[in-house]
């Protein structure tokens, strides 16, 4: 017995190598926090200006200190001379971790059955170990609104940092209760409704909301009044939004609607804002005037309609936000959320200029969804979330060097780089045939 | 009566020279740019002389001929017609879903020059375009590659009349869904696609001995040889057969692009051009050595799951390989912006500006076998020019002017802002499309999966 323990240790220590190269395989660089120093760059504060030469001291998963003259007190330092640091973006629509591979049913978690299912949570859906994270904020992404899509009220859209194993762990400190606002538009080519039905259907939805609305309402006085109420889920998220605990995120787009949806929300006592909004240069003026917010999007888009100039999406969040509105973008993506910095950069291009198009892919995002204490700009207090880039990130061309999410110091890395590295000289090669 | 019908005949070959002399040919100076030739380096300070619609001359100084038009490009980028090889641009129909093989269909035969989808890519300074078949079959119809004549009535004047024959192929899931899962026939799998493939081959070669047995013998004394009855479907196999016809093959996964090249390989067939190609890097080796090289999206993945284990650094592994690789859209939307697309190989791969404007430009050109007209800015060519505001390579560029053969179609100064051609009187009157099918791959198909686009997807 003794003796076959002896054997196998030999054995064991035989295979020592063998395990010593399975270990480097194997070797995973995990996310690491811890106190780092980003010395001597180009920060792009977003609300405070640009420093040149200047130093951004991270500790805690907090920005502690930023500056030109900031020690490293024991951090570990980072050497950013010649290059840029700008806030994590953050993408205020996409369906990022709620869906794997969108043609694959059981891999689609976005969308519910029925028409007014606000309490499906898409806070417990995300995925944290989808493939599309890690894809997603090497390009700076560090933060994104994850939104359920359907019927009426499908949901409850929830804001995420990119890093992290549970959603508790991910979670960024915002909600909101999304509203698909009745639509009179046409969902695409194949959409072969005649105009006649379109009408009655989003007559019926507005009333249907209006009954909603009312019942929600009478759900919280009697609520508020101590009631004891049987349970109704759908009713006590409704409730959330007219007590002020959630705001209400209103999905409208065709310009018309956008007027229906100002109207209808000027009754309603509660904070919200619009999402989509594709035709909302259109009636910029008229949601300027009502001091509604937007998160706009996607930028790289189709006009709506045949007769639009072909630039009318690009130019959509500059007109908007030139009429006074303030303005967020999103994606509306899933695994292409890592565009988030070229739809901004159309953006830019087409009148919105580079600094609202920043501000619109961080702290305006942040102002509208209520936690721009937290993230949107690099301030002193504020959530590390950075991003270290040779150039402009907006560029093609610039690489993204770090990437800092809750202070956590991202690795490089995701499957698109492993098998970059693993095919760009094969082996075998071709001679090996 | 002998001399009319001699000048009969000279009537109708000179109406015919006017059939084919149709097409408007431009003049115009370009001055003072930054010329990207794309296939000789980047000029500073140079200008571009067109004449009759072909490019004349390049380089500085050059004086306008009288009545020929000047434009400032002080600035400003000037660059090769960007060339998209995947796109269904400007097609009333997509996919002939009704058989695994339908290569006697055409695009030629629904192509539609009024479609918005025309302007709004040259606005994107694309110039041509490969109007392609959709992938509902292992070998679909005949594609169309088409010159963005905007502005004209006759579909005739928007194909590339001057371009070589090209064919859809399709592997992988598509042809699969369709046929088996959708109709109950061969193929259901990857391995069913491949004897579609071979069988249709042999029959075609089977087709063609017939009528080469036929036509040895016809003419002998006393032949009693019948004719085969002419079969179109196999007559286009022969000509594939024969290195008539480019093939443009929809594939994603590796297996499945490795095995059409065996396939080729073992009928003798050369021209093939993979598209899509998602997981191209994976047998970049052999793409490279056998065929015409891939045509891929700059960075689309997990729409579907034969594209899960996708790279964005695709183009470059394929570039890097020595694989001819090009840029395309497969989608209205990604169209208007190629020359970001192709910047994308800049993040994903950090290739040279050259290597990433070819990608959508010359190998775009020799991949639709008209790279010996455009593609490039050479003395000689075809007139197709892009003039951009900005380095095209740039997420700030804004394009400025597109021209085919020397003719301006899209100005940015003197866009429209009702850009229609013509109002439909059938059509709803502006209809508002919020949803929007990027890619037509599968259209016309959607009957035979009511449940599975319940939630609105589209197939790639």
């Amino acid at each position: 017995m003794k003796r076959l323990n002896q054997t196998f240790l030999i054995f064991l220590m035989a295979m020592m190598p063998l395990f010593a190269m399975a270990q480097i395989d194997g070797e995973f660089i995990k996310p690491r926090s811890g106190k780092f120093l980003l010395q001597n760059a180009t920060v792009h504060t977003i609300t405070n200006g640009v420093m040149e030469n200047a130093s951004v001291l991270i500790e805690g998963g907090k920005i502690l200190q930023v500056g030109t003259s900031v020690s490293a007190d024991g951090a570990e330092v980072i050497d950013c001379k010649g290059m840029v640091i700008y806030p994590g973006m953050i993408d205020g629509g996409t369906t990022l971790g709620l869906v794997e591979v969108s043609s694959v049913a059981e891999t689609v978690d976005y969308a519910e059955i029925g028409n007014v299912t606000p309490n499906m949570q898409a806070l417990t859906t995300v995925n944290p170990n989808s493939e599309a994270i890690p894809v997603t904020r090497v390009s700076g992404v560090t933060t994104v609104m994850a939104v359920p899509q359907g019927g009426l009220f499908p949901g409850t859209a929830a804001l995420i940092n990119l890093v992290g194993y549970t959603p508790d762990q991910m979670y960024a400190g915002a909600k909101a209760v999304v509203m698909n606002f009745p639509n009179s538009g046409r969902r695409g080519r194949w959409d072969r409704r005649s105009d006649e039905e379109i009408k009655k259907e989003t007559e019926k939805a507005l009333k249907d909301a209006n009954d909603l609305w009312q019942k929600a309402k009478t759900y919280h006085e009697l609520k508020a009044k101590g009631a004891e109420l049987e349970y109704y889920p759908e009713m006590e998220q409704l409730a959330k939004v007219i007590s002020g605990e959630l705001p209400l995120m209103v999905e409208v787009n065709a310009a018309k609607d956008i007027q229906n949806a100002i109207k209808w929300m000027e009754d309603k006592d509660v904070k919200f804002f619009f999402s989509g909004v594709s035709e909302g240069w259109r009636v910029a003026d008229e949601l300027a005037e009502a001091g509604i917010s937007v998160i706009t999007g996607p930028v790289q888009a189709l006009p709506t309609r045949q007769s639009d100039r072909y630039d009318t999406p690009y130019a959509n969040a500059g007109k908007m936000s030139k009429a006074g509105v303030k303005v967020a973008i999103r994606t509306n993506e899933a695994e292409n959320v890592r565009n988030l910095p070229f739809h901004a950069a159309y953006a830019a291009a087409y009148g919105m200029g580079k600094e609202e198009a920043w501000k619109a892919v961080t702290i305006n995002a942040a102002e509208i969804l209520g936690v721009a204490d937290q993230l949107g700009s690099i301030e002193e207090g504020k959530i590390a979330n950075l991003i270290v880039a040779t150039e402009d990130p907006f560029e093609t061309r610039a690489q993204i060097m770090h990437v800092f999410i809750n202070g956590y110091r991202i690795p490089l890395s995701n499957r698109h780089i492993r098998l970059y590295q693993e095919f760009l000289e094969r082996s075998p090669d071709l001679k090996a045939n | 009566m002998k001399k009319i019908n001699y000048i009969l005949t000279a009537l109708l070959g000179l109406s015919m020279q006017f059939a084919f002399a149709q097409t408007p040919k431009g003049s115009v100076l370009i001055k003072n740019a930054t010329v990207l030739t794309v296939t000789n380096g980047t000029l500073e300070n140079t200008d571009v002389l067109v004449q009759d619609g072909l490019i004349k001359r390049i380089a500085p100084d050059i004086s306008a001929p009288k009545g020929v038009e000047t434009i400032d490009a002080t600035g400003k980028y000037v660059m090769p017609g960007i060339i998209d090889a995947h796109s269904h641009v400007a097609l009333d129909v997509v996919n002939e879903a009704t058989n695994p093989i339908v290569a006697e269909v055409r695009m030629k035969d629904v192509v539609n020059p009024y479609e918005i989808g025309i302007y709004r890519a040259l606005a994107g300074g694309v110039t041509i375009s490969h109007a392609m078949h959709g992938s509902a079959n292992v070998i679909g119809g005949q594609n169309a590659t088409l010159k963005h004549r905007w502005g004209s009535t006759d579909p005739a004047d928007i194909i590339m009349q001057d371009a070589p024959r090209t064919i859809k192929f399709a592997l992988g899931e598509n042809p699969t869904r369709v046929h088996g899962r959708g109709n109950g026939i061969q193929p259901r799998s990857r391995m069913g696609v491949e004897a579609i493939l071979r069988n249709g081959f042999s029959e075609a070669l089977q087709y063609k001995k017939a009528w080469e047995s036929f036509e040895a013998t016809k003419n002998e004394k006393g032949s009693t040889a019948v004719a085969p009855q002419y079969n179109e479907r196999l007559q286009t196999l022969v000509d594939i057969l024969d290195g008539k016809i480019i093939i443009h093959c929809h594939s994603y996964r590796a297996d499945e692009i490795y095995m059409l090249i065996n396939v080729a390989r073992d009928f003798g067939i050369k021209k093939l051009v993979f598209q899509h190609t998602n997981e191209g890097f994976k047998v970049a080796p052999e793409i490279a050595e056998y065929t015409m090289g891939a045509s891929v999206f700059a960075d689309w993945w997990a729409y579907k799951f034969e594209v899960y284990y996708s790279t964005a650094f695709n183009a470059a592994i394929l570039q890097k390989n020595g694989a001819l690789t090009s840029i395309n859209s497969d989608s209205a939307e990604l169209i208007r912006h190629l020359y970001h697309e192709a910047g994308k190989t800049q993040r994903y791969g950090g290739l040279t500006d050259d290597e990433a404007l070819a990608m959508i430009t010359i190998n775009p050109a020799k991949q639709l076998g008209i790279d010996d007209k455009v593609g490039s800015l050479e003395e000689g060519k075809q007139a197709d020019i892009a003039i951009f505001e900005g380095h095209p390579l740039s997420t700030y560029a804004v394009p400025q002017m597109t021209f085919v053969d020397g003719v301006k179609y899209f100005d940015i100064t003197k866009d429209k802002d009702d850009q229609r051609q013509r109002i439909s009187a059938t059509e709803t009157v502006e209809p508002i499309y919020l949803g929007h099918e990027n890619h037509r791959c599968m259209q016309d198909t959607e009957h035979l999966f009511e449940t599975a686009n319940a939630l609105f997807h589209t197939q790639h």
